[in-house]
């Protein structure tokens, strides 16, 4: 083990024993001993020699959310929040939406690197923060590539002020570019798509269709709007022809007045973030967007993978009596579930591996699933979750891990990250 | 097996663990109540470093005669390896995880011999 704080380094102190070369692991704990097992794993099996996508890792963008409000390009507003982060006491980040103060992600401080990750970072280095710790997970993942994905503003499209989702990302979106994607250095994004204002939402698809560090565009999934609505069709047809995917990041709202009949985040998250998915899914597929836009690739980001043969067999179901109200429809909803979607692993349900193995089988996904880490966040997959399992072939595994998100973003081969 | 002593008996405090590697093995000693309890620091869910977590008592429903629940509470007598990877939770006694028996942390054999403390290890 290789110890990256400073602290008591280990001496023998009896035959094959050395005392303590382990430490407690809090909030301090570097993020590559934090991940030193999920490494030792990588190289033990061979597979850190693979090209590992992690499609969807996030960083805390509200911890530098002073630095991204002077992105805004509104000069009223960006002097707002600017004065408001240098003279409010004890405020949240400006104009962002969400329950800071239901953060429960931890189980109460149970699992350390959830509540922060107050590592040491050498500031004289010039690199920045989310720089640092990104590529210390995707060392400890063994990853080559990361898409990175914002934290709490997985909330903005809840955002009570439409206008404000268009500020706020579009100055992450040019935050993100002249920070994260500053270097060559493997880490790639995806734009945020200010959902709720396709026109605005355009202009971001016209902005980012030719960058090649920004692999695809992200609605957060957590919202009211329908995706089928006649006001997106332009957005879609700028989408299919950049080539790159749209993906639907999930995430939960404890105000959802079904939703909040639960008592414990346990079981609002285990709902919440695939709810948002499965409705969306839902009108994506019998409103026939897939016919009307078949090359455009959708990407169903971090609701797990149990959802998809319920919904499959649900809709395919129903569809076969109701035929008449999906009329674009050439096929039963699953095929173009398996066909035109794309999605994230995790958090992977493995709890019965025949209906893991089930589920793959159902959604293709030799070709259509990606796996992801969700770091540093509570219910995190490292790559083994794919490598260990038992009815998948090496390349059934290589495509997983990798190959197949290599494909959808357009990567070329390249080394496990070294930070 | 081979055997290794890893300490005095009284550098281990009751209540508290230390971390060791043994003969190439990453392993957990924690002593409750007297006894001695060792365990391997993988758990068994996804790998993670579980010794190196934090330990917490047990959480349990606090419920009235009537079966109407007034909060939660702690099991003082029931102590837990918290894995820092997802916060799965083991009983430092047995193993065994607080939800889920069939998951359980690898033991590893650990004794008292006059002042010392020993583990086997392959």
């Amino acid at each position: 083990m290789v110890d990256h704080r400073a602290g008591p380094v280990g001496k023998p102190t009896q035959q094959g024993v050395v005392k303590p070369t382990l430490q407690d692991i809090d909030t301090y704990t570097d993020t590559r001993d934090y991940l030193r097992h999920s490494r030792e794993h990588a190289e033990t099996h061979g597979y850190i020699d693979w090209t590992i996508v992690d499609m969807d890792a996030h960083h805390v963008e509200s911890i530098s959310w002073k630095e991204i409000v002077r992105f805004i390009d509104d000069p009223v507003l960006r002097d707002q929040a600017e004065r408001f982060h240098s003279e409010r006491v004890g405020s949240p980040p400006y104009g962002l939406v969400g329950d800071f103060g239901l953060r429960y992600q931890d189980v109460g401080g149970r699992i350390p690197h959830q509540s922060d990750q107050r590592e040491k970072i050498d500031p004289a280095k010039g690199v920045h923060r989310d720089v640092v710790l990104t590529r210390r997970a995707m060392e400890g993942l063994a990853c080559a590539y990361m898409v990175v994905f914002p934290t709490s503003m997985l909330f903005l499209g809840m955002h009570p002020q439409a206008q404000m989702e268009v500020a706020l990302g579009n100055a992450y979106n040019r935050w993100v570019q002249q920070t994260l994607l500053s270097d060559d250095n493997g880490i790639i994004a995806l734009a945020y798509l200010p959902f709720n204002t396709p026109d605005e939402a355009c202009k971001v698809v016209e902005e980012f269709a030719n960058n090649d560090r920004v692999v695809g565009f992200t609605v957060t999934s957590t919202r009211y709007k329908p995706v089928h609505s006649n006001e997106y069709m332009r957005l879609y047809r700028m989408i299919e022809e950049s080539g790159k995917p749209i993906c639907f990041h999930a995430g939960y709202h404890w105000q959802d007045p079904s939703l909040a009949t639960i008592p414990t985040f346990l079981g609002m998250h285990s709902l919440g973030f695939v709810w948002c998915n499965m409705v969306h899914m839902t009108n994506w597929i019998l409103q026939g967007i897939p016919e009307r836009f078949p090359k455009m690739k959708s990407l169903w980001v971090e609701s797990g993978l149990a959802w998809l043969p319920f919904l499959m067999q649900r809709l395919d179901d129903q569809f076969l009596m109701r035929q008449s109200e999906a009329p674009a429809l050439k096929m039963p909803p699953s095929e173009y579930m398996r066909r035109n979607c794309w999605y994230s692993s995790q958090p992977m349900e493995r709890s019965n591996i025949k209906a893991t193995e089930l589920t793959f089988e159902m959604i293709n996904a030799e070709t259509q699933l990606l796996w992801s880490s969700d770091w540093p966040h509570f219910d995190f997959d490292t790559p083994r979750v794919i490598y260990d399992l038992p009815f998948l072939n090496e390349n059934q595994k290589r495509n997983i891990l990798g190959r197949n998100a290599q494909q959808l973003f357009n990567l070329p081969d390249r080394p496990a990250a070294k930070a | 097996m081979t055997e290794h002593a890893i300490g005095n008996l009284d550098e281990f405090i009751d209540g508290e663990k230390e971390l060791l590697s043994v003969g190439g093995i990453d392993i957990g000693v924690f002593r409750l109540d007297g006894e001695f309890h060792a365990w391997k620091n993988v758990c068994p869910h996804q790998g993670g470093p579980v010794c190196q977590g934090r330990i917490f008592k047990r959480v349990i429903d606090n419920l009235g005669p009537d079966k109407q629940q007034h909060g939660r509470a702690y099991d003082e007598s029931q102590l837990h390896i918290v894995c820092p990877w997802h916060g799965a939770e083991f009983n430092i006694r047995t193993g065994i995880h607080a939800g889920i028996p069939e998951l359980s942390l690898d033991p590893v054999e650990v004794f008292v011999r006059g002042e010392k403390v020993y583990v086997r290890v392959d």
